[in-house]
């Protein structure tokens, strides 16, 4: 490949450029990602007196966590003093249907009370209860009330929360700048290359420990509820550092997105309109989550639309609305429902909040107090009063349970030097994550991979930085300006991947069809190699969608090849094919992929770790 | 299906043009898809800045013929699209490329603002309590979505140029939500008055007419902050009554 000539408005660059050219920074922990995880690991890393820098894709505080609508799980118990740590737990475990890791969903559990606790002497502020404690609502899949939160902006008050405490802590912070490569050292990690957006400069950020917190991969979809930097980059960057990716056939379509008008196609109807009381109907006006209750969701649903409701009042007495059972399965009931022609007039279903006017005086008030965030979305980008109408929603691509292979404690990646927390980590989701277990999710290990990176970075010295694998990468990432615009139009390579994903490897899977991506994933590869680039370095959205491409793509081919390798049914993967759980063939095994010497993607099968026998007793006490 | 034009700001900090470009616009189209569109087909450089495309993150401000916006809340429905729909960068700010600005002076603010600092907790295990009606004012300060478009119509800023003297209206529902958090026992009230310049506001309301999240900036915040100000500093009965207290 030759490197660039034309660049910066026709200045012309040396054939070699030497890594004094790159401006450098050193630190003892680098966080890539400004979500919740990568906050809250700054934090705890910067409070253990290491020098931490932070390189985001973004301007800070506008990662994906402000998107996060409904709440934050953790086990407070401050509406139903029947909770605690293990319940959450057992309830996790139930909604990743088992095979997620035990020891992190333990950890999870136990811990994220004090999270929620630290954001409030941080200065969030939550929703109350009548005695002025954090008020907490009912989620899917969640026994008791459970998720702490501000109306339907929770997680925009979790992402400020932490941004405004972590300014404050000598976190240095590089906002729009990108990572192309990590970089090692033999087996450890030494530092990443990264290019600013601004004027597109590569720099070196030489750093003993590396955080990764970059979230998802919802952009390999078409429909998703996921902005434009879920591009699978910690994912890809990890993979290809030589880490161990797990459980990637397991990604979560939200079952309530909306669908019209067709822009806003995607966009996170947040669940927590069916904790306030919604309901779910098709084009008979039919409640048709009544006709589809899991047996082992049986006991703690509601058979009648009675009792759904009182327990949406804080009845104790009462089992949840199955409107609130588990994401994979309401969603998979949509398809159903629109498959077999009872869909809405937009190829959705109606989730309405307007009926419960029937059962309170001041419905509409009470509506727009519990959800600002919605009535407004709907208000003014599909002319719809929610207050007054139902909505059409259907299933959107929402989250990754899959991720890089962490250590449960630590956090630590198979690459010694390299954490990982949050989505782009994986384990304690299992096949499936409940609603507000992620926020909880990302200041747990997220402050655990901080803790963790830093004592790392205190018993190690710093590595050295690879000059070649520099020049490699900075050739390769300035490719598209040789082609310019005789080359692949990146957008058009990103859409097409985007259809074929949706179309192949979507909520419904099928060996076929799946194969079919895999061709097609190949096609799209060697078309990626040929993308180009007009205009030059600075802030160029082209050049960025372009370096997007191998992220994508990396991912699309680890979800497609284990999803095919799974054959059964199982929380977020359903295979059309094989439509049965298999627990004596798959209870008990996590996909795990690697890059083989030869650069393809191998694939093996893990046993899960036997559960300790006091978590057995947990999940016993639990059934 | 049929086409519009949109008339779009192309240039750096050393100037540029506005650009015509014409595509197709369906029902229920935003601003946004329509740049979206432009950039995939006509002009893969276009920079403009956007995350959740949901009115959440607040990243995609700019001027829509003349009006502070995001871009993926305002419908073309909404607009005259028989006319060139101009777009173009917050004029506030400084130039970086095309529909993006330099926000970082915005950053540098927020940072002068002395962190929250709360009262000891109220119970044993370490929590507070309190009541919803004494934090729903400061919750609506919260909703703040820091996509600047208050600073960028407010004219002090845009046109006096007081980015040295003036934190703006973004930072004073942030300083308010701080002065008003009902555990919080810091006091800002010295900077606002000096260094953060409160006085220089003479409440035109512009900051409120344009805000996305809705937030009664000049009434709810800045109002009340000028009225603490006053009587903490100018108020001489409550200065005698201070000095005689000690």
């Amino acid at each position: 490949m030759e490197p660039p000539a034309r660049l910066n408005g026709g200045v012309v660059e040396e054939k070699k450029k030497h890594m004094a050219d790159y401006q450098n920074f050193e630190y003892d922990v680098l966080v890539v990602g400004a979500g919740g995880a990568g906050l809250r690991a700054a934090i705890e890393s910067s409070a253990a007196g290491v020098r931490v820098g932070m390189v985001c894709k973004s301007l800070l505080g506008k990662a994906h966590t402000v998107m996060a609508e409904g709440g934050i799980a953790a086990a407070l118990a401050n509406v139903d003093d029947r909770d605690s740590w293990k319940v959450h737990f057992a309830d996790t475990m139930r909604g990743g249907q088992y095979v997620n890791n035990w020891r992190m969903a333990e950890i999870h559990a136990k811990e994220a009370p004090d999270r929620v606790r630290e954001l409030e002497a941080w200065g969030a502020v939550f929703d109350r209860t009548a005695d002025g404690k954090i008020l907490q609502r009912n989620f899917g899949g969640h026994k008791y009330p459970r998720l702490a939160h501000v109306g339907d902006r929770t997680g925009l008050e979790l992402i400020r929360t932490l941004q405004d405490h972590g300014i404050h802590q000598g976190i240095e912070v590089h906002m729009e700048h990108t990572v192309v490569a990590i970089l090692k050292d033999r087996e450890r990690v030494s530092g990443v290359l990264a290019y600013e957006r601004e004027r597109g400069r590569f720099k070196i950020f030489k750093t003993r420990a590396i955080v990764l917190a970059t979230g998802g991969i919802g952009r390999a979809y078409k429909i998703t509820s996921n902005s434009w930097d879920y591009t699978g980059d910690g994912h890809s960057l990890a993979y290809h550092a030589g880490a161990e990716l797990i459980d990637l056939e397991f990604v979560q379509f939200h079952p309530t997105g909306m669908i019209w008008p067709p822009s806003v196609m995607g966009i996170l109807v947040t669940e927590g309109v069916r904790g306030e009381g919604g309901v779910l109907r098709n084009k008979d006006g039919t409640r048709f989550m009544f006709g589809d209750i899991p047996d082992n969701y049986k006991a703690q649903t509601a058979d009648n639309e009675e009792e759904g409701w009182r327990y949406c009042q804080g009845d104790k007495s009462a089992r949840r609305p199955p409107e609130l059972l588990t994401r994979d399965h309401v969603a998979r009931c949509i398809v159903r429902e629109i498959k077999e022609g009872r869909g809405s007039p937009h190829g959705g279903v109606y989730l309405d909040i307007s009926w419960i006017k029937q059962k309170l005086p001041k419905a509409a008030e009470h509506i727009q107090r519990k959800l600002p965030s919605m009535y407004h979305q709907f208000k003014q980008l599909a002319d719809i009063d929610i207050t007054r109408e139902a909505m059409e929603v259907g299933p959107t691509t929402h989250y990754v349970m899959g991720g890089i292979r962490v250590h449960p404690d630590t956090q630590m990646s198979s690459v010694p030097g390299l954490f990982a927390a949050g989505e782009c980590a994986a384990g304690i989701n299992g096949a499936n994550r409940l609603g507000g277990n992620s926020l909880s999710d990302i200041l747990v290990f997220g402050k655990r991979a901080g803790e963790f990176a830093a004592r790392f970075a205190r018993e190690n010295p710093a590595g050295v930085i690879d000059g070649d694998h520099v020049e490699e990468a900075v050739t390769q990432a300035l490719g598209p300006f040789d082609r310019a615009t005789q080359g692949e139009n990146p957008y058009q390579i990103q859409r097409d991947l985007q259809e074929m994903m949706q179309d192949l490897v979507g909520i419904v899977r099928k060996e076929e069809e799946m194969a079919r991506a895999l061709k097609g994933l190949e096609t799209l590869w060697e078309r990626a190699c040929k993308v180009g680039t007009s205009g030059n370095r600075e802030y160029n959205p082209g050049w960025h969608t372009a370096l997007d491409l191998k992220n994508l793509l990396t991912v699309s081919e680890a979800v497609t090849r284990s999803a095919i390798d799974r054959q059964e049914s199982r929380g977020a993967q359903f295979r059309d094919d094989y439509p049965r759980k298999d627990d004596a063939k798959w209870g008990n095994v996590n996909i795990v992929l690697r890059k083989g010497a030869d650069g393809a993607m191998q694939l093996r099968h893990e046993p899960i770790p036997l559960m300790p026998s006091h978590l057995k007793q947990v999940l016993d006490e639990m059934k | 299906m049929k086409p519009a034009t949109f008339r779009i700001w192309r240039g750096d900090s050393q100037g540029g043009e506005f650009r015509d470009y014409t595509t197709e616009v369906a029902e229920g189209m935003v601003v946004l898809d329509a740049v979206h569109q432009i950039q995939a087909t006509q002009a893969n450089d276009l920079a403009c800045r956007w995350n959740c495309k949901a009115g959440k993150c607040g990243s995609c401000s700019a001027e829509v013929n003349g009006m502070p916006r995001l871009l993926c809340m305002t419908r073309l429905h909404d607009l005259p699209i028989d006319k060139p729909v101009t777009i173009e960068p917050m004029r506030t700010f400084p130039s970086l490329k095309d529909l993006v600005t330099d926000v970082s002076w915005n950053f540098r603010v927020k940072k002068k603002i002395k962190k929250f600092k709360p009262r000891p907790p109220d119970a044993p295990d370490g929590t507070w309590r309190m009541a919803q009606a004494d934090i729903d004012r400061v919750q609506e300060f919260r909703k703040c979505i820091e996509c600047y478009l208050c600073q960028d119509v407010c004219h002090v800023l845009r046109d006096h140029g007081k980015q040295d003297a003036f934190i703006g209206p973004r930072f004073f529902i942030y300083t308010a939500a701080l002065e008003m958090h009902p555990l919080d026992t810091e006091d800002r009230l010295g900077e606002l008055q000096q260094t953060h310049g409160i006085g220089y506001c003479n409440i035109t309301k512009c900051c409120t007419k344009v805000c996305p999240e809705s937030i009664t900036i000049t009434d709810n915040a800045i109002i009340p902050l000028k009225e603490r100000v006053v009587d903490e500093f100018y108020d001489p009965l409550g200065k005698l009554w201070k000095k005689l207290r000690g």
